[in-house]
């Protein structure tokens, strides 16, 4: 994937009802450490906000986090909403938080690129978007 | 050795440590100002803590079976955990809810889910405590009338609410309303409570969560207490004096870490907090000094890795926690990294305190560690040093306006970075993490709890078959009394006890009050 700007943009995102932001302002200050542009959406955002702040901010790589265990399903529609946006090709998907090993496929299958579950080497998550968006 | 709290350690702490420090006033006795060494006389050799897991997941019924499962095993207090929608004041059938229905916790929409929730459970002997903020006023309402229709009168229902919506703003998120409009509803839960539900606490303030999103231990107990005189300072404003509501407060702490330093905070706050109710607010009532807290073994202490090890962390927390003396104990469950505990991993959570309470000699005597050179010279410390941090709040214009700005959020998530990148690096050490890991090999092979997708379908239709049944015109009257008091500044528990009679939902009812007091916005943040 190519990148857009100078520099790597990424929107870390908070999506659903769950309010655990830790991890993401966490993972948000480690991506900026490594010299990306991280924007950072807030709490309880709806899929349609990240698509379109994605849109706006002109984003490389969109990063959910999701701690509450409705990841597939959040997943499945942030996807949903890409393709109809036709955005799907130009961003890079990633999703985070409290994952059961068994669902990792089942997040690729609905089309997430990179899945970090809890205990992630910092190292991983930083090398794989720099490898993806070149 | 450096503590988290910034407090250095000494190989050895000998008389010198303690010249000048007058054990009369700075201990006193068990059950005595200004009650460090425990706030009752006999502690735990006349009453072990309450045992209280966090329990509740799919729907009503599905939590009324676990709490009956935990109650015959010896659990003396239940805690109920809510769904996300709950949480958020959403009803199970609103959009934003799909997916989240009963996943965390127990879906509750109208009185009729306590009704069964509580079905068959004796709630004027086993206390229950409803982890709930947002929509806590509802919740409380909804428990009373229900404890009601048990049988149980008002002034008679023990138990104790979550109800402390500062420190969702800070870490966890379970926000909703503006500040002053949430602010507002917790004076009204403790005032309420002061006059009508006298043994029922409707407040925990809760250190814990600020923990768990990057406070050190002093923060977690100097930042509990600023948010507590928010909510006293509210009361306070209404006309009523300290010592008709404070003993309705209560804490919630958390406990991972250096085992030194968990005890020595609690017992600094148990000081601390008492000799500010005195000093700084006139209270005469001992009942109003008392630190009462939940001392809950934190999550952020587990690990994801060889979680099987969680059950010893477990345990050595619990212990943490009985040496600091705390009134009630909850474990997160070794299995709590992946999802929400099986009964399996709850019971070992249980037998955990049961061992440690009647094995092993906890309840033997009051408060062992009084008196040592080296747990009463970091006690003093740690006195110190949440003052420190009270004063910071303070010369920030006090918590509310720090959470406004969003100061305190910026500050603990720096630290919580902070930690992380220790923990990557092996500066703070996690056994089978980052010090003698063996890989990833194992590390998903327990049996975790499932999501129930049929009850979640089951909950929906018989929220809209409540909705077909139930008196529409009550409801609706009961909402606009509800509204037009709100616009007057009333307290609105009383209108709230009546709005859930007509089984008016906790979206309905939340939907007046985002009229009334608006919805909250984050501050620009990280």
């Amino acid at each position: 994937m190519r990148r857009h700007g100078e520099r790597i943009r990424v929107v870390v995102a908070k999506p659903g009802l769950d309010g655990h932001d830790k991890g993401a302002k966490i993972v948000a200050r480690l991506l900026r450490d490594a010299g990306m542009e991280v924007i950072y959406t807030g709490l309880h955002r709806s899929v349609e906000d990240i698509v379109s702040i994605a849109m706006q901010e002109d984003a490389d790589v969109i990063g959910l986090s999701v701690l509450s265990g409705a990841h597939v399903p959040l997943s499945k529609r942030l996807l949903q909403r890409l393709n109809e946006e036709n955005m799907r090709d130009d961003v890079l998907v990633l999703v985070g938080g409290v994952i059961p090993a068994e669902d990792v496929q089942k997040l690729k299958d609905v089309g997430v690129d990179g899945v970090f579950p809890v205990a992630t080497p910092f190292e991983d998550i930083v090398a794989f978007i720099q490898e993806k968006v070149a | 050795m450096k503590l988290e709290s910034g407090i250095e350690v000494k190989k050895v702490y000998d008389w010198h440590d303690l010249e000048g420090w007058n054990p009369e006033t700075e201990l006193g006795q068990p059950g005595e100002y200004p009650f460090t060494r425990g706030i009752h006389p006999g502690m735990y050799c006349e009453r072990v803590w309450t045992m209280r897991q966090y329990t509740g997941f799919g729907s009503p019924a599905d939590t009324n079976q676990r709490f009956k499962f935990l109650i015959d095993h010896g659990q003396t207090g239940l805690n109920v955990a809510f769904d996300l929608p709950t949480q958020q004041c959403l009803d199970s059938d609103d959009p934003m809810a799909e997916g989240e229905v009963g996943r965390v916790g127990m879906a509750v929409d109208s009185l009729r889910d306590f009704e069964v929730a509580f079905d068959g459970i004796p709630i004027d002997k086993v206390s229950v405590s409803l982890t709930i903020n947002a929509p806590a006023s509802i919740l409380i309402a909804m428990f009373l009338v229900a404890a009601e229709q048990n049988g149980t009168p008002f002034d008679k229902v023990p138990g104790t609410a979550q109800n402390d919506i500062l420190k969702e703003y800070i870490g966890r998120g379970a926000w909703v309303f503006d500040v002053p409009g949430a602010i507002k509803l917790i004076g009204d839960t403790i005032e309420f409570c002061a006059k009508v539900a006298p043994r029922y606490s409707p407040v925990s303030v809760c250190g814990y969560h600020v923990r768990e999103s990057g406070a050190t231990p002093a923060q977690e107990i100097a930042y509990g207490f600023a948010i507590a005189e928010e909510y006293v300072q509210n009361v306070l404003d209404r006309g009523l004096k300290v010592d008709d509501f404070a003993s309705g407060f209560s804490f919630n702490f958390n406990v991972y870490g250096n085992l030194w330093e968990q005890v020595a905070k609690f017992r600094a706050g148990r000081r601390l907090w008492a000799r500010l109710l005195k000093e700084k607010y006139g209270s005469k009532n001992p009942r109003s000094q008392w630190m009462r807290m939940i001392a809950g073994g934190g999550g952020s202490g587990l690990t994801w890795e060889e979680p099987e090890n969680n059950i010893v962390r477990g345990a050595y927390y619990a212990l943490a926690g009985a040496l600091g003396g705390a009134q009630t104990m909850a474990l997160c469950c070794y299995d709590e990294a992946y999802t929400i505990p099986t009964p399996k991993a709850q019971l070992i959570s249980l037998r955990t305190m049961q061992i440690l309470a009647e094995e092993i000699g906890l309840d033997n005597t009051v408060d062992p560690l009084a008196g040592s050179y080296f747990i009463e010279s970091l006690t003093n410390e740690m006195e110190q040093k949440i003052k420190e941090h009270m004063d910071e709040v303070e010369a920030w214009g006090g918590m509310t306006r720090a959470v406004k700005e969003g100061l305190i959020q910026e500050k603990v998530s720096q630290q919580a970075y902070e930690y992380e990148r220790r923990l990557r690096t092996g500066d703070e050490v996690k056994i089978g993490v980052n010090k003698y890991a063996t890989g990833a090999a194992e590390r998903q092979e327990i049996e975790l709890h499932p999501y129930d997708e049929e009850a979640v379908a089951s909950k929906v239709t018989e929220l809209q078959e409540l909705r077909r049944s139930r008196d529409s015109a009550a409801v609706q009257r009961e909402l606009t009394r509800l509204e037009t008091a709100a616009r007057a500044g009333e307290n609105l528990m009383p209108y709230l006890m009546d709005a859930v009679k007509t089984y008016a939902t906790v979206g309905e009812i939340s939907k007046v009050f985002l009229n009334v007091f608006g919805a909250y916005k984050e501050p620009a943040a990280v």
